[in-house]
C-alpha cells in the first residue's frame, strides 16, 4: 500500500444522535482546528450516513486526507461506516463516552462540553501520531498444515483439512494409524437411537487418510524440531530409523491423545492384582473373543463383573488425577453391554458415584440398563483381586458397607495428557543447567526427549500447559486456541473427552489452522485482533537485552537472535503490546498504536489549575471488556463523572509505566486501569496481559512516592465485559475518594 | 349443538344414599340443563378403586374395569364412556391402557370375562365429566346458561390428585392445572391462588392412616383460609368426603374452628344455571354453603 | 456388611417376574425425585428410591416385609415427576400386593387391613356397600374396639345420613350387579389365572 508522501489532517465532527443538542459543535471544530493542528474540519448532523460518509471518502480522494480524527460515536459502533482503509483513523468518543454518561442538565453543561473538547483534543494528538500499517504480505508462505498423532483427531483433524483444499502432513509416532482406537472392541453410539455399542471405525477412516491425495502419512515419526512461524514453521521429522526429513507447513494441528491414568497406582483399588483391569484392559479381552465370550486372561469365561467408575479420579486428596474424565462413564456403559448383549445372565454391576453421560450418553445408558446392567450408586474403599475379586464399597443410597464378588472387575481410571514437557519445570532445568548443573544438563536431555513438538521457541519446546497438565487452550473464548500462534490443540491432549467430542474438536482445530494460513499469508493477525495488519517494530539501537519483552510475551513470538537482540517472529504475534508495555526504553511499537499515540492523548487533555476544583482522572480500559462496559455504560445511560478522560489500550499488558509516570507528571489526580479477570479462571483475550499489568503496577508505588503522592493515585481493576453497572459505580467512588484525598500537588508542573 | 350422549359410570359413592350422592344429584341437573343425555351402565360394578390392589391384585382389577367396558359396549355402543368419580375414571383409563398395550394381559382378562360371558372389545373411550364439558362442550357453552352468576363468593379450587394425575386434563399442567379455577370463573365465581390446589388428601389411607391424612387435609383447609376462600370446590368425591367430613375431627383433636364447605363443581353450575338448592345437592353438605343457599332462593 | 452373593440378580428376577410393573425397577436412575414427592415421604422408612435400590441388592426379606409401600395414598406424583416415567405408584401397589399375598407384608398393617377388608365388601356383591364397609373397618380390632370407634364417628355418622349420603338400610342389603354369578365366576377366574402365573400357593 502506498501511503501518500506528505500527511494531511482532517477531523469531522458529528452533530448527530444527540451530540449537536448537548454539545457546542462548533467550539469542538475550532479546538480541532487550532489546538489540534487539523487542516480540514468539517462537521456533519449525520456522519454515518451514506452522505457523510462520502463526504469523507471525497476528502481522501480529492483533497488528499490522509489521517482523519472522527468525532462521533464510540470506535465500537459504526465500524464498517468509518472503515477507511486507505487512511489512519482515530476516534473521539462524544456519544457513549460524554453526552450518554455526563448527568442531565444545564448545571453541567459545562464539564460536559470540557470533557468533548478533550475527547476531540485527545483524538487529534493520537491520529497525528498514527501510521498506516502497510502490511507484511509473505509471497512465500506455505499453506500446509502438519498434524502429529494418527489417532482419531489426527486422522479427522487431516482429513478436514485436506477436504478443504489444503495439504496435511500427518505424522504418527506408531506403526499405524489409529491410535487408542485401535486398542478398542467398539466405541459408544454417535447417532440416533444411542442405544447400541458400535463398530470403531478407525481402520476406514485410516484407509481414507491414507488414500486421500492431499495427505502425506508418515508414520514411526516424531517431531524432531520446530522452527519458524505461522505461515513457515520449519519441521524435522525424525524416522525410527534415525533418518531426519524437514517438512515446511503453515500451521500445526497438536493430536496426541492421552495415557489412561496407570492402574498400578491404584493398589487399593486392586491395581496389579490379577483379574483387576483398566478400561483398556477390558477392551484388549473383548478383542481377543472376537464376539464369542468374554474370558479372563487365565482363560476363565467371565460370568460376573463388576466396573469400578472415578477410580484414581475426581480425588480430594491430591494422590490422583483432580479430575473426571468424561468419557468413561459411557465406556463402562458400553463395556457393561459387552457381557450382556452376549448373555444377559452375565451378572454385570457399575459400582457409580455419579454417573457423567454427556451428550445423548443417557439414552445409552438406559438402553443398557433395559439390558440388566446394575447400577449401584457406592464408592468403593477396596477392590481384591485373584480368582474371585470382590469389591468392597459403601452404597450410597442405602447408607451402609456392602461388597460384590466378581470373576472380573474393570477400573475407569481416566485420561492423562500427552502434553510433552511442563514449561515451568523446564525453565527450572534450564535455568540450572546453564548455572552448570550436571543433573539438570540430563535432565534437560530427558525432558527434550518427551517434548512433542521440540519448538526452538525462547520460551520452552511445547505449549504451554493448562489445568491438569492438559495442552493450553482459551477456554472461554478460543478453546481451540494455544499460547502458540499457529499451533492448535485437539482431542483428549487438550481436556478430557471421549471420541465423537475429539472428533468435532479436530475439526474446529483444522479450521483453525486453516485461518492461521490464511491470515499468515497475507500478513495479518490471528484472532483476536483478526485481520490487523500492524506489527510490533522494534527501533534495535535502543534496545538494552533485558529480555522482558521475550519473556513476558504470553505467545512466545519473541525469540534471541546470536546477538541476544530480540528477534521479533511477527507471524507468531497477536498484536496485544505487551511487548510494549514491557519496554523500560520504549523502543517498541506498532504503526498505529504506540507509546507515543497514547503518550500524546494523555498530554493532549487540559489540566485545569488546582483552584478550579476540577480534577483529571485517566481511565485506561482494556478494550476488549472495560472499555465496551463502559460503552455499555452509556448505552443504558448510567451517568458517571464528567472528570474521567478514557482511553482504550489493545490490552492492560501493554500499558508502559511511562503513561503513569507522564499523566501523574502532568497534574492528572488519578489514574484507573481496567483491565479483565486474571488468574486461573482468567478471561484476558491475551492470557496474560491483565495479571502482568497488576504486577507491574504493584512496583509503582516507589516512584509514586518519589513524587510525593499517594498510592491510591493509581488503581488496577478487573472489569468484565458486562460489568456496566459496575464500571460507572468504580467510576463514582474513585471520583469521591479523590475529592476526599484533595486535588495533586503535582498541578502546574507537567 | 348436537345433543351429546354418553354411557355413564357413577361409581359407588355415588349411588343413592351413598356417600357422594348429592354430587350425582347435582350432575342430573346440570347436564340437564346443558342439555347433555348420561345413560347409566346397566349393571356396572365398582371399579377396584386405588385401595383394591393389596388383595385384588392385577387379573381382578383388570376384569373389574374390563367388565364394566364390556357392558358399555354391549350395551350402549358407540358411546364414549363417562365418569364423575376420579378413582373410576382413573381406573378405566389405566385398565384400558393396560390392555390395549399387552396382548398376553387382554387373553387372560377376556378369559375372566368369558366366565360371565362377556368380552373386551377395546371399543369404548372413557372422559371424566370435566373432560366433557370443557372439551366437548368448551367454556363459552358453559357459560350460556348462568342466570344467577356466584358473584362475590371466593373459591378455592381443590383439584387433588386422581383427575390430574396420572393422565389429568389434556393441556393442563400436572403442578398447577387451572381448568377448575376456570370452571369457577365461568359461573362468575372469584378462584383463589392457593398453594394446596394439587395436595393429596390422603385418599383410601384417611381409614387406615387417620394421623397422617388428616395433616394433609388441614393443610388444605388452612391454606384455603389463609388465601381467602369461603369455599372449596373439588371434582373428586374422595377428596370431598375427606376434605369435608374430616374437618369436625381435626377441630375436635386440634382445637381448629374449621367449617369450610367443600362442594363439587356441578353444584356451582346447577345453581348458576338456577337450580333449585335441592337439585344441586345442598342438602347433603355436612357443612352448609349457605351463600349457594341463597343465590339458589333469589 | 452384606455378603459377597448381595447384588446379585435373583430377587430383581423375581420382582421383574411377579410383581405389577416389576420390570420397571431396573430403570430407576436414582434421582430420588419420587422421595421428595411423596406426600407421605416421611412416613415411609425406606421411599421407592430406596426400595429399587434394595431390590437390586437382593434384599427380599427387607423389601418384602417393609411397611414403606403401605403408605402409597394413590396420588401419582412420583409417576409425573419421575425423569425416566417409571410407574412408581403401580410398582408399589405390585411390591405391596405381592408381600401381602406370600404373607410377607407385617401383620396388623393397618393400610394392609383396609385394603383387604374393602376388596372382600366389594366383591361380595360387586358394589361396595359403604356402611358394611365402615362398621368392618370398625370391628377389626374386635368388638370393644369397634364400639369405641364407632362412637368417636358417631357424630360424623349420623351427620351423614341426616345428609342422605349414608345409608342405615345398607345393612339389610344395599346395592350390588343383578348378575352375581357371572361377577363372581369372573373375579375367581383372574384370580386363578393370577395365582397359577405368579406362584401363589392357594
Amino acid at each position: 500500500m502506498n501511503a501518500p508522501a506528505t500527511p494531511k489532517f482532517a477531523a469531522y465532527v458529528c452533530s448527530g444522535c444527540g451530540i449537536g443538542d448537548k454539545l457546542d459543535v462548533g467550539a469542538l471544530e475550532k479546538i480541532a482546528q487550532k489546538e489540534g493542528k487539523m487542516a480540514l474540519v468539517k462537521s456533519h448532523d449525520f456522519l454515518c450516513s451514506a452522505a457523510g460518509v462520502q463526504m469523507i471518502r471525497d476528502d481522501i480522494a480529492n483533497d488528499g486526507v490522509t489521517h482523519l480524527c472522527i468525532a462521533a460515536c464510540s470506535r465500537r459502533a459504526k465500524a464498517e461506516a468509518f472503515s477507511f482503509p486507505e487512511a489512519a483513523v482515530s476516534r473521539a468518543n462524544l456519544r457513549e463516552g460524554v453526552i450518554w454518561v455526563v448527568a442531565e442538565g444545564a448545571d453541567h453543561d459545562e464539564v460536559r462540553q470540557e470533557m468533548a473538547e478533550d475527547y476531540v483534543r485527545m483524538g487529534c494528538a493520537e491520529v497525528k501520531k498514527m501510521k498506516v500499517p502497510a502490511g507484511n504480505v509473505k509471497e512465500a508462505s506455505s499453506k500446509r498444515i502438519l498434524v502429529v498423532g494418527g489417532g482419531m483427531s489426527g486422522m479427522t483433524a487431516a482429513l478436514a483439512a485436506a477436504e478443504a483444499g489444503y495439504e496435511a502432513v500427518l505424522v504418527e509416532k506408531s506403526g499405524a494409524l489409529g491410535g487408542f482406537a485401535n486398542k478398542l472392541w467398539k466405541r459408544v453410539p454417535f447417532a440416533s437411537p444411542y442405544q447400541e455399542a458400535q463398530p470403531v471405525g478407525a481402520a476406514e477412516l485410516a484407509a481414507q487418510v491414507s488414500a486421500h491425495a492431499k495427505i502425506k502419512v508418515l508414520l514411526n515419526s516424531t517431531v524432531a524440531e520446530t522452527s519458524g512461524a505461522p505461515g513457515r514453521f520449519a519441521v524435522k521429522i525424525a524416522q525410527e530409523s534415525g533418518s531426519v526429513s524437514e517438512e515446511v507447513c503453515g500451521a500445526i494441528v497438536q493430536a496426541t491423545g492421552f495415557t489412561p491414568y496407570d492402574i498400578a497406582k491404584l493398589p487399593e483399588l486392586g491395581g496389579g492384582q490379577p483379574n483387576v483391569v483398566d478400561q483398556a484392559g477390558l477392551e484388549a479381552l473383548a478383542r481377543a473373543a472376537d464376539g464369542g465370550p468374554i474370558k479372563r486372561v487365565d482363560g476363565k469365561e467371565i460370568q460376573s463383573v463388576v466396573f469400578v467408575q472415578c477410580a484414581g479420579q475426581r480425588d480430594a486428596t491430591g494422590r490422583h488425577l483432580a479430575y473426571c474424565s468424561g468419557h468413561c462413564c459411557a465406556t463402562s456403559v458400553k463395556q457393561a453391554t459387552y457381557f450382556k448383549d452376549r448373555n444377559p445372565e452375565i451378572e454385570t454391576v457399575v459400582v457409580y458415584q455419579d454417573l457423567r453421560l454427556p451428550g445423548m450418553g443417557e439414552d445409552f445408558y438406559r438402553s443398557a440398563q433395559d439390558k440388566g446392567v446394575v447400577f449401584t450408586k457406592g464408592k468403593a474403599s477396596r477392590v481384591t483381586g485373584g480368582d474371585g475379586c470382590q469389591v468392597d464399597f459403601k452404597d450410597l443410597i442405602l447408607n451402609e458397607d456392602a461388597s460384590i464378588g466378581a470373576d472380573l472387575v474393570v477400573l475407569a481410571t481416566g485420561q492423562v495428557p500427552n502434553a510433552g514437557v511442563n514449561l515451568d519445570e523446564w525453565d527450572a532445568t534450564v535455568t540450572a543447567a546453564e548455572s552448570g548443573d550436571e543433573a539438570a544438563k540430563a535432565k534437560k536431555i530427558e525432558l527434550q526427549k518427551i517434548s512433542v513438538l521440540n519448538l526452538n521457541y525462547r520460551q520452552g519446546p511445547d505449549m504451554p500447559q493448562f489445568k491438569y497438565g492438559f495442552a493450553d487452550s482459551h477456554f472461554i473464548c478460543f478453546p481451540y486456541e494455544t499460547r502458540r500462534t499457529g499451533v492448535y490443540a485437539a482431542g483428549p491432549v487438550r481436556r478430557p473427552m471421549d471420541m465423537l467430542q475429539a472428533t468435532e474438536d479436530a475439526t474446529g482445530a483444522a479450521l483453525k489452522a486453516i485461518q492461521a494460513v490464511e491470515n499468515a499469508a497475507r500478513g495479518r493477525a490471528a484472532h483476536p485482533r483478526v485481520g490487523d495488519l500492524s506489527y510490533p517494530i522494534v527501533r534495535l539501537e535502543g534496545c538494552t537485552q533485558c529480555k522482558r519483552c521475550t519473556v513476558e510475551c504470553p505467545f512466545g513470538a519473541i525469540d534471541e537472535d546470536e546477538k541476544r537482540f530480540p528477534k521479533f517472529n511477527e507471524e507468531r504475534c497477536r498484536r496485544c503490546g505487551t511487548c510494549m508495555g514491557a519496554c523500560p526504553v520504549r523502543v517498541i511499537s506498532f504503526e498505529n498504536y504506540s507509546v507515543d499515540t497514547v503518550g500524546s492523548q494523555i498530554k493532549a487533555v487540559n489540566i485545569p489549575d488546582e483552584f478550579e476544583e476540577k480534577p483529571r482522572i485517566l481511565i485506561l480500559a482494556c478494550e476488549n471488556d472495560a472499555y465496551p462496559a463502559l460503552d455499555m455504560a452509556g448505552i443504558q445511560r448510567l451517568s458517571y463523572s464528567a472528570f474521567v478522560r478514557a482511553i482504550p489500550v489493545r490490552c492492560l499488558g501493554s500499558v508502559n509505566t511511562i503513561w503513569i509516570t507522564d499523566a501523574l507528571n502532568s497534574g492528572y489526580d488519578g489514574v484507573m486501569m481496567m483491565g479483565c479477570k486474571k488468574g486461573d479462571n482468567y478471561q484476558c483475550h491475551f492470557v496474560r496481559g491483565s495479571e502482568m499489568a497488576f504486577y507491574r503496577m504493584s512496583k509503582i508505588d516507589d516512584t509514586l512516592k518519589q513524587l510525593g503522592l499517594e498510592p491510591e493515585r493509581v488503581q488496577t481493576l478487573e472489569v468484565a465485559i458486562t460489568d456496566n453497572t459496575l464500571v460507572a459505580k468504580l467510576i463514582n467512588d474513585y471520583a469521591e475518594q479523590i475529592n476526599q484525598m484533595g486535588l495533586s500537588p503535582m498541578k502546574g508542573f507537567g | 349443538m348436537a345433543k351429546k350422549e354418553y354411557a355413564f359410570y357413577p361409581g359407588c359413592s355415588s349411588q343413592s344414599k351413598a356417600s357422594a350422592s348429592n354430587y350425582l344429584t347435582s350432575v342430573n341437573a346440570m347436564c340437564d340443563k346443558l342439555d347433555v343425555t348420561i345413560t347409566e351402565i346397566p349393571d356396572w360394578n365398582c371399579c377396584g378403586a386405588s385401595i383394591g390392589y393389596a388383595e385384588g391384585g392385577e387379573l381382578p382389577r383388570l376384569a373389574l374395569s374390563a367388565r364394566n367396558f364390556a357392558l358399555a359396549e354391549t350395551h350402549l355402543p358407540g358411546k364414549e364412556m363417562v365418569a364423575t368419580c376420579a378413582a373410576c375414571w382413573l381406573a378405566q383409563r389405566e385398565v384400558k391402557e393396560r390392555l390395549d398395550g399387552s396382548e398376553q394381559l387382554l387373553k387372560e382378562t377376556n378369559e375372566a370375562l368369558a366366565a360371565a360371558g362377556l368380552k373386551y372389545q377395546g371399543t369404548t373411550p372413557v372422559r371424566h365429566m370435566v373432560e366433557v364439558l370443557i372439551e366437548d362442550l368448551g367454556y363459552d357453552a358453559l357459560k350460556q346458561p348462568v342466570v344467577k352468576p356466584l358473584e362475590g363468593i371466593k373459591f378455592a379450587g381443590y383439584v387433588g390428585c386422581q383427575t390430574n394425575r396420572p393422565f389429568g386434563i389434556a393441556g393442563e399442567s400436572f403442578e398447577n392445572p387451572v381448568y377448575l379455577d376456570k370452571l369457577v370463573e365461568t359461573v362468575g365465581g372469584e378462584a383463589v391462588p392457593y398453594d394446596q390446589k394439587v395436595t393429596c388428601c390422603g385418599g383410601a389411607l384417611a381409614f387406615s392412616e387417620p394421623d397422617k391424612s388428616q395433616k394433609q387435609i388441614r393443610d388444605i383447609v388452612e391454606s384455603a383460609y389463609d388465601h381467602g376462600a369461603e369455599m372449596i370446590v373439588t371434582p373428586c368425591p374422595l377428596c370431598q368426603a375427606n376434605v369435608e367430613i374430616y374437618q369436625s375431627e381435626i377441630n375436635k383433636k386440634q382445637g381448629t374452628k374449621f367449617s369450610m364447605p367443600v362442594l363439587y363443581y356441578s353444584q356451582l353450575m346447577t345453581i348458576a344455571y338456577g337450580g333449585s338448592a335441592k337439585e344441586a345437592g345442598l342438602d347433603g353438605q355436612l357443612i352448609k354453603a349457605t351463600r349457594l343457599e341463597e343465590i339458589a332462593k333469589k | 456388611m452384606t455378603t459377597a452373593m448381595k447384588y446379585r440378580n435373583d430377587f430383581l428376577g423375581e420382582v421383574e417376574k411377579n410383581v405389577e410393573e416389576g420390570h420397571w425397577v431396573r430403570m430407576c436412575m436414582q434421582c430420588g425425585v419420587c422421595a421428595g414427592s411423596c406426600p407421605l415421604g416421611n412416613a415411609w422408612a425406606h421411599p421407592p428410591q430406596e426400595l429399587f435400590m434394595m431390590i437390586r441388592a437382593g434384599k427380599r426379606e427387607e423389601v418384602l416385609s417393609s411397611d414403606s409401600m403401605w403408605m402409597c395414598t394413590s396420588c401419582y406424583n412420583c409417576i409425573v415427576r419421575c425423569p425416566r416415567k417409571l410407574p412408581i405408584t403401580h410398582i408399589m401397589h405390585g411390591l405391596a400386593n405381592y408381600a401381602h399375598r406370600l404373607g410377607l407384608a407385617p401383620k396388623g398393617q393397618p393400610t394392609r387391613e383396609t385394603a383387604t377388608l374393602f376388596w372382600n365388601n366389594l366383591i361380595k356383591k360387586g358394589r361396595v356397600n359403604e356402611l358394611t364397609f365402615s362398621l368392618a373397618l370398625y370391628f377389626k380390632d374386635g368388638f370393644v374396639q369397634g364400639i369405641k370407634n364407632a362412637l368417636n364417628m358417631q357424630a360424623v355418622g349420623l351427620g351423614l345420613v341426616k345428609a342422605k349420603r349414608l345409608n342405615p338400610m345398607e345393612l339389610l342389603g344395599g346395592h350390588g350387579v343383578k348378575d352375581q354369578a357371572g361377577f363372581k365366576a369372573m373375579i375367581e377366574k383372574a384370580r386363578q389365572i393370577e395365582d397359577r402365573k405368579k406362584g401363589f400357593a392357594k
